[in-house]
């Protein structure tokens, strides 16, 4: 299998990954970063659970219309088998008694007669114990107080359908007492419920531009990344799909980094989610209290520490080992983040007009560490294991750490901040990065201080409003970004070492070119040319993962990421934006917005 | 029951106990703040909810040192170390019963199998507290140990 073979379902608190091949080969309970039911993805013997045709069959799937529920159709020679997979759901005052979580599978035979053939094996670590088949509750696994059971109306084996038989399969997990979902009637009761929670949730969005496929399809795989307990969003259900094929690169992304925040705000917040962006900057102020005002660089769904990272034996996708569980990125210095956390919770603060005292506390605390240490080299947002350097885009960040700070004291949101002092070191960092970032040489912004590599993340400087992106620097540097880090249309690496380690085209860096082009960096029709070459790497259903192959234009790193998500949700909007600036400019009273 | 005796040294632990709670979360031990949880489920305005917390907790504190009253007395009379074992069996049923269950009894507290509907609410405790901190139960006990040891000590029956 391919990573881009696979599609994502889940239920706002754990995900799997369905392949086109009918299994669900990835799928971790009772949360995301709980160890896997069904490991397949990184090693085949690690478990999995397929329902589809015997015979060979020719493949298509989607997304039904503005939901999670993936429908896979598979056409053999003598018929069409339709498979539907989703975590069911529901709105909270109708769920009544239901399992911890339950991802159900339908079959129906559309046409001709079908062979099917159904097997389960979740993975052998976590379920060393063999299942007890049982006459009506079905095939049940229980390793301490959890229980895994999987009901059917066929057993496990192979079946023939002929045209308009269908099937229906439970696979629940409890901690605690089972509840037993009936199958039948009921099972298409809850995909009918799934799917209308899923399109009233889609239906929510304010986006009407003229990329609402690919928006919607981002929104709707951020969503399933949510972890709806606590409001955090984590980088992607996945850990150690590589971002080179065996070369080691492959870590757990199954936590939730803070450097993805001010970018996941402006995506739901502009699409009109303001319960999700109020829960996740609730979450953010939350996960922080314990190390404010340090920031730790990763934190897990409900604010802790994640695991130490070890490894695991396993054969790992495509060979490239080794899996790693839990991630050692925790305790980097990277002062990027403050201003990521105080932007995201300075646009939640646009919209409700108030922030308590202790979250202004917090944000006076993180203004405070900012001038304090902002001068000190780092890591940065790229988490390099080698030394600390004075990076451009943390400089940035903490410009604008102190920059939304003090807009948030000037409009009377988060009060008693010391504004001279902070107003003197924006000033100062300002004047640091203009000296000390910029190459008039190469007529570009440097990655670091005293280093002439290029990184595609300093084109956030418009972004963050820290330049225009109009400005003859930021041309500049575009320019000398599409030289050096260009690998491909619409492709770019995120630094110069991307070349020599061989790993892929980092994909929201050609969001963040979009977004400079958008912002006044270029013309609209070339944004949008850039734009939609980016996409054009998505796979049948719509989903990114962190990086591409430049050359086999194949997806690589975690997937789906987050990051990138968000990254084309806000190139999507500021294409709009810069859409209607050009429309204001030909038409100013077609223009006015209502 | 030495009425007098209860209403003193009652208050007095109880204070203990809810300085010892708060001065752990505001040293970044946990985030736990059993005040805050008692006072959101009354009102959403964060900042009143520490204020009417603090008061509930108090009261709470006081009425709940009556049960160790009667186990004092049950069990021959008050001394330190019967308070502190007392506390412990109290820390354990609040981290293992009482978290737990905590979603089902707050109106503004999101429970673990909540999804995918998001509201800001507050997270869930989780078994032990754990979900607001690795140490969290740690200072519980000792909050709820503390608790019973000044009743012990000096309660006069």
């Amino acid at each position: 299998m391919r990573i881009n073979d696979y599609a994502l379902i889940g239920d706002g608190r754990s995900a799997a990954l369905v392949s086109l091949a009918g299994s669900i080969d990835w799928l971790c309970w009772p949360r995301f970063d709980s160890p896997p039911i069904f490991g397949a993805l990184l090693d085949r013997n690690a478990g999995s659970w397929r329902i589809a045709p015997v015979d060979h069959a020719r493949v298509t799937r989607h997304y039904l219309d503005d939901t999670n529920v993936l429908e896979t159709r598979f056409e053999t020679e003598r018929g069409m088998l339709v498979l539907v997979d989703l975590m069911t759901v529901a709105r909270e005052e109708d769920k009544g008694l239901v399992p911890d979580h339950e991802l159900l599978r339908h079959v129906r035979c559309e046409r001709g007669e079908v062979d099917i053939a159904i097997s389960i094996d979740p993975c052998p670590a976590l379920t060393a114990v063999q299942p007890k088949p049982h006459r009506t509750l079905g095939l049940r696994w229980q390793t301490g107080s959890r229980l895994l059971t999987l009901r059917g109306d066929l057993p496990v084996g192979t079946a023939r359908l002929r045209t308009g038989d269908t099937a229906s399969f439970s696979l629940t997990f409890d901690e605690g007492p089972a509840v037993l979902t009936p199958l039948g009637d009921h099972a298409r009761a809850r995909i009918a419920r799934s799917v209308a929670w899923w399109q009233a949730w889609a239906g929510r969005a304010s986006y009407v531009g003229s990329d609402r496929d690919r928006v919607m399809r981002s929104a709707l795989a951020i969503k399933l990344m949510g972890f709806a307990p606590s409001g955090a969003i984590i980088a992607a259900p996945t850990t150690s799909l590589p971002e080179r094929i065996g070369a080691g690169m492959n870590w757990d992304y199954r936590y939730c980094w803070l450097r993805d925040a001010s970018f996941t705000a402006r995506a739901l917040l502009s699409l009109g989610y303001v319960d999700e962006a109020a829960a996740f900057c609730s979450w953010l102020v939350h996960a922080t209290r314990l190390t404010s005002p340090e920031l730790d660089v990763i934190y897990n769904v409900y604010g802790n520490k994640p695991p130490a990272e070890r490894e695991l034996a396993l054969a790992g996708f495509a060979g490239s080992r080794p899996v790693r569980f839990g991630n050692a990125a925790t305790t980097q210095l990277q002062l990027d983040m403050y201003g990521e956390v105080i932007d995201a919770v300075s646009q939640l603060a646009q919209v409700t007009g108030e922030l308590d005292l202790d979250t202004q506390r917090l944000l006076r605390d993180f203004g405070d560490y900012v001038c304090a240490h902002w001068q000190l080299a780092d890591k940065g947002i790229w988490e390099p294991r080698g030394p600390a350097e004075c990076r451009t885009h943390s400089r940035v960040l903490c410009w604008v750490a102190l920059d939304r700070l003090l807009d948030l004291c000037e409009r009377g949101i988060v009060e008693r901040v010391d504004v001279d002092k902070l107003a003197e070191h924006r000033d100062a960092i300002r004047r640091d990065v203009e000296i000390n970032a910029w190459d008039p040489e190469l007529g570009c912004y440097l990655s670091a201080y005293g280093n002439r590599d290029l990184d595609a993340n300093v084109l956030l400087m418009s972004w963050y409003g820290f330049h225009p992106a109009s400005s003859p620097r930021m041309r500049s540097t575009y320019e000398r970004i599409c030289q050096r880090l260009g690998c491909g249309p619409g492709l770019f690496y995120r630094y110069d070492d991307s070349k020599l380690s061989g790993e892929g085209a980092f994909w929201i860096c050609s969001f963040w070119a979009v977004e400079h082009l958008a912002m006044g960096g270029g013309t609209r029709r070339e944004a949008r040319r850039l734009f939609d070459a980016a996409c054009r790497y998505a796979n049948d259903v719509g989903l990114m993962a962190e990086e591409v192959d430049p050359l086999t234009r194949e997806p690589l790193g975690n997937f789906p990421q987050a990051y990138t998500h968000v990254g084309l949700i806000s190139a999507a909007l500021s294409l709009e934006e810069a859409g209607r600036s050009v429309t204001a400019q030909r038409n100013p009273e077609k223009a006015v917005r209502p | 029951m030495n009425v007098t005796s209860w209403v003193v040294w009652g208050f007095a632990a109880t204070i203990v106990l809810t300085t010892l709670m708060a001065a752990s979360q505001g040293i970044g031990l946990t985030r736990m703040n059993i005040p805050y949880l008692l006072g959101t489920m009354v009102t959403a305005d964060r900042d009143r909810a520490k204020a009417l917390g603090v008061l509930l907790h108090v009261i709470n504190g006081w009425i709940f040192s009556i049960v160790y009253i009667f186990a004092f007395q049950a069990w021959g009379g008050p001394t330190w170390w019967k308070g502190a074992a007392i506390g412990v069996v109290h820390a354990g049923f609040v981290l293992a019963a009482g978290m737990p269950t905590m979603p089902g009894m707050h109106p503004r507290m999101a429970s673990e199998t909540r999804g995918p509907t998001v509201v800001r609410q507050l997270e869930p405790p989780g078994f032990f507290g754990l979900n607001y901190g690795y140490r969290t139960p740690l200072t519980i006990a000792i909050a709820h140990v503390t608790f019973g040891v000044i009743l012990g000590a000096f309660y006069r029956p």
